[in-house]
């Protein structure tokens, strides 16, 4: 022992007083301690506020979409107008155009007004224009080369009402909003608070909308989502029926017989760029692969489908792999051990366990497909007025058409209020079929999920 | 449409094939199963198999070869000096497909006989207005060469498709004929189908390969012939977008259009980064929050929630930036705003398209994060705890430090996503390409350049086209290397504290 012992100098300096009395230093560090805290509550408190911001936002805008204006009232078919002959022979009847049958239902609507005893300064039959929708002639000249036989008698017509009236009694269009706009005069929007109160133009629940085709951009009243529905059901036709078996049949291989190699090694390392790789690009490959060289029509659901298709892959691989991984190796041990080969143990055994997660992962790459829009835009399936129900199954999966997401699109860019309205309208309807689709996959998870 | 009854032929066949091998293996056997070397099934399957299998990956390769062939065919059909000053032998190629399908669709209607859609010529016939009259609109007059190039194009498929039908029918005949006379009770049925099986398994697992290859082949084809147009240089290092409507070469040669990319990059960097800015501390203090402070049933309660923003179509996040988000910037920072600055014109800008795109990375970061702070092993927590640090001091100074890799590799991955996300830049960041530094400018990026080069009219040789495909390789590029490099990062720092 050395005896250069070193003593220290001063004794450590511990807390001064009392245990029980925070000093400055634990106070301060209690401080940051509980404003750490809040600031995670607050991250945590301000994405639900997003949330909440955004489904806000889609709920009161889009619920206006469902409802929608009819005026509804007597129209006399007059013979003089439509058919001048006299013989209901079809094509002559055909021969009047809807021009003809405007000038009917505008003066029949002012008689109606008349007869109501509505007070207004407007006293022409052209006047009526600005209440009723564009497609009320078409509707009327449908209903007559339907029916040849009603001519020279009176029926009472369910007409759309115009987009600013559609507006107006859903809060949209006021009489300050409507000061420079040509289409339609405060004077009209007295008429239109008479013709509510007598019951004439009513606001209903508006099934067109579901059902309805898209309508060009003067009547966003007539728009629907119904034939972009379609196009997406044939998108998603074509998803589900390639990348389930095609993802299922690659998971297999490469979860129970892929040897340890570079190509799978390769495969691997692929499917999990693929899953990362923008959805614009997959666009770019279907507008160069399946529709410049291979030459697919354009805008058909069917190219739609086979992008997805290739989007949707690395999803339903990844989620089949893990569910075929979760599948214990004492079930395919069984199997061989009472002489399954190989494959009959991965086909009768492993592959009916794996099939509830298999099924969930493919339900929820089906949902992101159905929600998926960039690459649409590539193939064409925007720009144009997808009016036509699709007339047959074939004609489902060539024909152009539209699918939900890039019909909302479409809306969005047509840069009208009436027609902002329809988009939001849409995306509930998207909504509804995404939440559908997900609660179905959490349900057969919760159903069928099995702990080994 | 004759490729799917030959489809459906096929398969019929291959049903047939099924009852009769399964038949003529069990006579063999003299009806009794147990003398079969496999099950009765296998024999049917393996006639199946070969009656179908071949046959339709012909028809596969065939359909995916047969434009080619027809276009080289073509191709002599129109001399070199006919195709005109700035066009492309490309070009004249689809206005001939463009009078084919014209013709078809005349036949189709009755307008014109097959005959005399073979015979007509432009010298007596006003080809534009009779295929006017049947709803196909074409673009000019339709040149004498173009003509007999369609009619010779018309022709060639007919008789190919014909070819096809008896090769695929004849191939998968004679598939059936062979397997069923090898249908004995000795014959290994069970291994050549799963043999066949196991082929085809494989074959679907390189879709994924082809899927990348096609990818990389499209983008640099086209890319390739971009860069024949337009000088690369100019496309790099050019600092204006300005494509000009109608395309066309000024006199010294050089193209209308300035297509420089650096824009556009500037608007997708500054986009990205103030959706990072709004994404990473809301996500990171999230997934702190979550992971260690919340109780059980608020994390069951808040994960979930915060996860349905991920869920929810980009075109939902578009639209909100459109319509809701960027009306109340401008009522913020408008002319006239509450704060009266006026720093905003309109709607579309970056900062609402980079906001938005925030909100929707919210889940990205928060639950990657999330998964890499429960990683870090509670030792570690327990060991910072007992020396008398407080619980923000020991996440602050132990546990991220020890998630710090996997937070980056987050960070990357979201910036991947911001970089690559189109729907709401081309909603909500407005069109014009721009070099600014005001966040409350209109931009563009790269992605709602690509859209808008690619959805108009353009025709697909113009450089105003071709530039969304070189656009489209930089864009892969970019994000390819980012989850690359993610990847990288969390793999190597991964195993560290297990």
């Amino acid at each position: 022992m050395s005896d250069a012992t070193v003593f220290p100098e001063k004794k450590p300096q511990g807390p001064k007083g009392s245990l029980l009395v925070q000093d400055a230093r634990t106070k301060r560090r209690n401080a940051a301690e509980s404003r750490f805290k809040v600031y995670g509550m607050l991250a945590v408190a301000t994405g639900l506020c997003f949330l909440v911001m955004l489904l806000w936002a889609i709920i009161s805008n889009g619920t206006q979409a469902f409802s929608q204006t009819f005026v509804t009232f007597e129209v006399e078919l007059l013979e003089s107008k439509l058919d001048k002959k006299g013989a209901r022979n079809i094509d002559d009847i055909k021969k009047v155009s809807t021009f003809g049958y405007t000038p009917l239902i505008q003066n029949s609507l002012l008689k109606e007004v008349e007869a109501r005893g509505i007070d207004t300064p407007l006293s022409k039959g052209k006047d009526m224009k600005a209440i009723l929708s564009a497609s009320a002639a078409a509707q009327l000249r449908d209903f007559v080369i339907a029916n040849p036989d009603k001519i020279g008698t009176t029926h009472e017509f369910r007409f759309l009402a115009s987009s600013r009236v559609d507006g107006y009694l859903k809060g949209r269009v006021t009489r300050d909003s409507i000061a420079r706009d040509k289409n339609i005069k405060a004077a009209h929007l007295d008429l239109v608070d008479g013709l509510k109160e007598a019951g004439v133009l009513k606001k209903t629940f508006n099934w067109s909308f579901v059902t309805g085709s898209d309508a060009s951009d003067t009547r966003p009243e007539a728009a629907g989502m119904g034939v972009s529905m379609l196009g997406s059901l044939f998108m998603m036709l074509v998803v589900l029926g390639l990348s389930l078996p095609i993802g299922v049949a690659a998971s297999i291989y490469l979860e129970e017989f892929a040897p340890q190699n570079r190509w799978t090694d390769l495969i691997e390392v692929n499917i999990s760029n693929l899953a990362a790789v923008p959805s614009i690009v997959f666009g770019i490959l279907g507008l160069a692969v399946f529709i410049q060289f291979a030459h697919l029509p354009q805008s058909a659901p069917l190219v739609g489908g086979l992008v997805l298709t290739l989007m949707t892959l690395p999803t339903i691989i990844i989620a089949t792999r893990a569910s075929l991984k979760s599948v214990p190796p004492s079930i395919r041990d069984a199997a061989l051990g009472v002489g399954a080969s190989k494959m009959q143990s991965v086909f009768h055994h492993v592959l009916p366990l794996a099939a509830p997660g298999i099924l969930t992962g493919t339900i929820i790459g089906l949902a992101q497909a159905l929600g998926e829009t960039a690459p649409l835009l590539l193939i064409g399936m925007v720009g144009f007025i997808a009016s036509n129900y699709p007339e047959g199954v074939m004609d489902g999966f060539v024909a152009p058409n539209s699918a939900m997401p890039a019909q909302i699109y479409e809306w969005a860019k047509r840069a009208d209020p009436a027609f902002y309205e329809r988009a939001w309208g849409g995306i509930i309807i998207l909504l509804v079929f995404l939440i559908t689709m997900n609660i179905i996959a959490i349900l057969l998870r919760r159903r069928f999920e099995r702990r080994w | 449409m004759p490729v799917l009854w030959i489809v459906v032929l096929v398969l019929a066949l291959g049903g047939a094939g099924y009852v009769m091998g399964r038949m003529r293996a069990m006579a063999s056997a003299g009806g009794d199963a147990r003398h079969l070397h496999s099950l009765p099934n296998y024999y049917g399957m393996h006639v199946f198999l070969a009656a179908t299998v071949p046959s339709l990956l012909l028809l596969v390769i065939w359909l995916l070869v047969q434009p080619l062939v027809i276009n080289s065919q073509i191709a002599h059909h129109i001399p070199s000096d006919t195709v005109a000053e700035g066009s492309s032998l490309s070009l004249v190629m689809a206005d001939v497909r463009r009078v084919a399908d014209g013709l078809d669709t005349a036949v189709a209607a009755g307008a014109m006989t097959e005959q005399q859609a073979g015979s007509i010529r432009t010298e007596f016939t006003d080809i534009r207005a009779r295929l006017g009259e049947v709803g196909v609109a074409l673009g000019a007059n339709v040149r004498p060469e173009v003509l007999k190039a369609a009619q010779s194009y018309r022709s060639l498929n007919t008789t190919y498709t014909l070819f096809l039908t008896i090769v695929a029918v004849g191939l998968s005949l004679a598939g059936l004929a062979y397997a069923w006379l090898r249908s004995h009770k000795d014959f290994r049925a069970r291994n050549v189908v799963e043999s066949v099986v196991k082929s085809l398994l494989i074959l679907a697992s390189t879709i994924a390969v082809l899927t990348t290859v096609g990818i990389v082949l499209s983008l640099i084809f086209n890319t390739v012939e971009f860069f024949k147009l337009y000088p690369a240089t100019s496309f790099f290092f050019e600092p204006t977008w300005l494509p000009s409507f109608g395309g066309g070469i000024d006199s010294d040669g050089n193209p209308l259009s300035k297509l420089g990319i650096l824009p556009l990059l500037w608007g997708t960097l500054y986009i990205s980064l103030i959706a990072l800015a709004v994404a990473v501390p809301i996500g990171l203090f999230a997934a702190i929050y979550l992971s260690e402070y919340a109780g059980i049933h608020t994390r069951s309660v808040a994960k979930p929630l915060i996860e349905v923003l991920a869920g929810i179509p980009t075109i939902v996040y578009g639209l909100f930036a459109l319509l809701t988000v960027g009306p109340l910037l401008v009522d913020v920072f408008g002319q006239g705003g509450i704060l009266g600055v006026g720093w905003m014109q309109g709607g579309t800008a970056v900062m609402t398209a980079g906001l938005v795109m925030g909100i929707m990375l919210i889940p990205f970061v928060s639950s990657l994060s999330d998964d890499i702070i429960n990683a870090v092993p509670q030792a570690m927590r327990d060991g910072s705890l007992g020396l008398g640090a407080t619980k923000s001091e020991t996440i602050r100074q132990v546990v991220l430090p020890a998630a710090l890799p996997g937070i980056v590799g987050a960070i990357l991955l979201a910036a991947s996503r911001a970089i690559g996300e189109t729907m709401i830049v081309v909603l909500g960041a407005g069109a014009a390409a721009r070099l600014s530094l005001n966040p409350f400018d209109a931009m563009t990026t790269v992605t709602a350049k690509i859209v808008s080069q690619l959805t108009g009219d353009a025709d697909f040789a113009s450089p105003e086209a071709l530039v969304a495909f070189a656009l489209g390789m930089t864009l892969f590029l970019v994000t390819l290397a980012l989850n690359i490099f993610a990847l990288y990062i969390v793999r190597k720092y991964r195993e560290q504290y297990e």
